[in-house]
């Protein structure tokens, strides 16, 4: 009896040993870049791909609070992405000329991307989550083709006389001098690049510390007490569409805010960058990475950015072999044979520690 | 009203007058009457699909009453959802178990305090002074009821892998968490071997004691039924058959036939 009372109280401390984990992941692997950056041993490449991780990182996050701990499934996550990066482009474009450094400029426009995205989020949510099943899925897969098409016709420009907005391109003129913000199906063009590496890496520990404090709260537990059992959950005075609107408007506002950093991250930006197949790949670093496990959500984004980089010398064979990979972790860890024999490793570990 | 000469002196915390629901043709509840008194513990028993579990589901608003009227504390509960019906002072346990499986017992029970210790989001995510002294106070007092249930041994257990009795036991401290002043216990000994159910009729009379609740609960073991309760209410096909002390019950032979048959 109390060899297995101790093997189960470990339950409880286990959720803060992973709070801790992924929070000394992030800052390892930020220290360990940043020492090879300064070395210059860190190929052009793969410094490129720095702030795009930090950037999926946040938004797989917040996929993973509204699919892994909230239940729901959200096929739009790259929409909510689309509208914080847009925004953001527009919030620095707009500030250009009165805010001059980029770190201040690129911390409003975050600001600015997370909030219309949760409010877009918000709107989404008020007809949606009132009801049982997977409408959710549905209507946010919806949600981003909508948005892309909204993007990919919208003209956006700002001169001497303000903003000027236009759904159609012969309308749209600019004072000379004007600078075009938003340019239809191109997208935003001749944007100034104002993030780096280290507000991403900023970005993930606050996407963390949000996450992980709203899990270990009276919110958190609402939240997944409405997931495991609806009915009881309503019997124990939680209102359940309430619940699920926090974790979903929370989980777009990390989208928004991952989205700004990624659109400031480039010259240009094109609206069919965040198509269905970037919400899929979003939910798969979710999911690989495990429902409600953000540590995990975090290493399986990290390597499934890089794996097609580094499988690029494979030329034509790089996709094949990174969907063998795929199945192969999928398979893995849903092997409780292998899954047992791995715990039971760690477990000896502590026992020989304590 | 007048048939209370007993208790006219207080007012009912429950009184459901006329109650009815129809499931398309088939009437599940009819011409409900009864009344909960403060500190009472009262038995609602019948055969196999008499309508038990159903007049729960109405009185907490799971089901919206086609006929009637329920008064709790007073005041007409018409229009009233689930949640507020448990703000008000309802709580709940189901008959077949209802528990969050993936969240530990003690967090079960802590879901149970979301209203009476509330704090914003916002709080949560600044983690502000009022985050600590709210958790503190609800890890308190979710503790003090799983010591009570005598769960506390089990607190970091993950919900789904408890006993079957202990699930039972872990439900009544989650609804007592919500702080009501109606406890409605639907079949609270099922699967429980005889020494448990004795250990449970305490844990119901402690409950009442301490927190000073009513309690209404549904049962099918009769040991229990009679053991505990002060007044019983016996339904059968949806209708009242008899309402009365467990002697009355146990002797009254129209109760007698529709457990027997004829």
């Amino acid at each position: 009896m109390k060899e297995k009372s101790s093997v189960f109280s470990r339950f409880g401390d286990k959720k803060n040993r992973g709070r801790l984990m992924s929070f000394a992941l992030v800052i390892i692997a930020y220290i360990a870049v940043e020492v090879l950056l300064k070395t210059g041993s860190l190929g052009s490449m793969f410094s490129s791909l720095l702030v795009p991780i930090t950037c999926y990182v946040v938004a797989a996050i917040g996929l993973n609070l509204n699919v892994g701990i909230s239940g729901e499934l959200n096929l739009g996550q790259a929409g909510f992405m689309s509208v914080g990066a847009f925004c953001g482009i527009c919030v620095s474009g707009i500030l250009a000329g009165s805010i001059t450094a980029g770190i201040p400029r690129l911390i409003i426009a975050i600001i600015c991307g997370a909030v219309l995205a949760a409010v877009f989020g918000f709107l989404i949510g008020i007809p949606v989550l009132k009801l049982q099943g997977d409408y959710l899925a549905i209507v946010t897969l919806a949600f981003g083709q909508i948005i892309k098409s909204i993007f990919m016709n919208a003209y956006i420009g700002i001169d001497t006389e303000g903003l000027h907005f236009s759904f159609v391109e012969s309308n749209f003129k600019l004072q000379p001098g004007g600078k075009m913000l938003l340019n239809g199906p191109m997208g935003a063009t001749g944007t100034q690049k104002i993030a780096n590496f280290t507000i991403g890496t900023v970005l993930v520990i606050v996407a963390l510390l949000v996450v992980y404090n709203l899990m270990f709260s009276r919110s958190g537990r609402a939240i997944m007490a409405a997931r495991d059992n609806r009915i009881a959950a309503e019997s124990v005075g939680i209102p359940i569409s309430r619940t699920k609107m926090l974790a979903f408007v929370t989980s777009a506002a990390l989208a928004g805010a991952a989205g700004a950093l990624y659109g400031l991250n480039y010259s240009t930006l094109v609206p069919n960058k965040f198509d269905f197949n970037t919400s899929i790949l979003i939910l798969v670093y979710v999911v690989l990475g495990g429902l409600g496990n953000m540590t995990g959500t975090i290493i399986s984004t990290v390597v499934l950015i890089l794996l097609p980089e580094l499988l690029r010398s494979l030329q034509d064979y790089r996709m094949l072999i990174y969907a063998v990979v795929l199945i192969l972790i999928m398979l893995v860890t849903n092997n409780e044979w292998l899954m047992t024999k791995w715990k039971s490793l760690f477990s000896g570990k502590a026992k020989g520690g304590a | 009203m007048a048939d209370n000469t007993d208790k006219n002196v207080k007012a009912p915390v429950l009184d459901v007058q006329d109650l009815g629901i129809d499931f398309g043709g088939l009437t599940a509840v009819n011409d409900l009457n009864m009344q909960v008194y403060d500190g009472e513990i009262v038995g609602l028993i019948g055969p196999n699909g008499a309508g038990k579990t159903t007049v729960f589901n109405l009185l907490t608003k799971v089901y919206k009453p086609t006929r009637g009227k329920i008064y709790f504390d007073g005041k007409d509960t018409a229009g009233k959802s689930v949640v507020d019906i448990n703000k008000a002072g309802i709580a709940r346990t189901f008959q077949n178990i209802r528990l969050f499986g993936n969240l530990t017992v003690l967090d079960n029970v802590k879901t149970g305090f979301h209203n009476v210790i509330p704090y914003s989001p916002i709080t949560a995510i600044l983690r502000l002074p009022k985050y600590f002294n709210s958790e503190k106070e609800i890890n308190e007092k979710a503790m003090d009821l799983l010591k009570i249930m005598e769960l506390d041994k089990y607190a970091d257990y993950k919900a789904s892998n408890l006993p079957y009795g202990a699930q039972r036991r872990l439900e009544i401290a989650r609804a007592l968490a919500t702080n009501p002043k109606l406890l409605l216990l639907d079949e609270p000994a099922a699967g429980m071997n005889p020494q448990e159910t004795a250990e449970l009729m305490d844990m119901i009379r402690f409950v009442r004691d301490h927190f000073k609740i009513a309690v209404l609960l549904i049962e099918h073991d009769m040991k229990l039924v009679m053991g505990i309760c002060e007044r019983i209410t016996v339904l059968n096909y949806g209708m009242m058959l008899a309402q009365g002390t467990p002697e009355e019950i146990q002797s009254n032979p129209e109760v007698i036939k529709a457990y027997l048959g004829d």
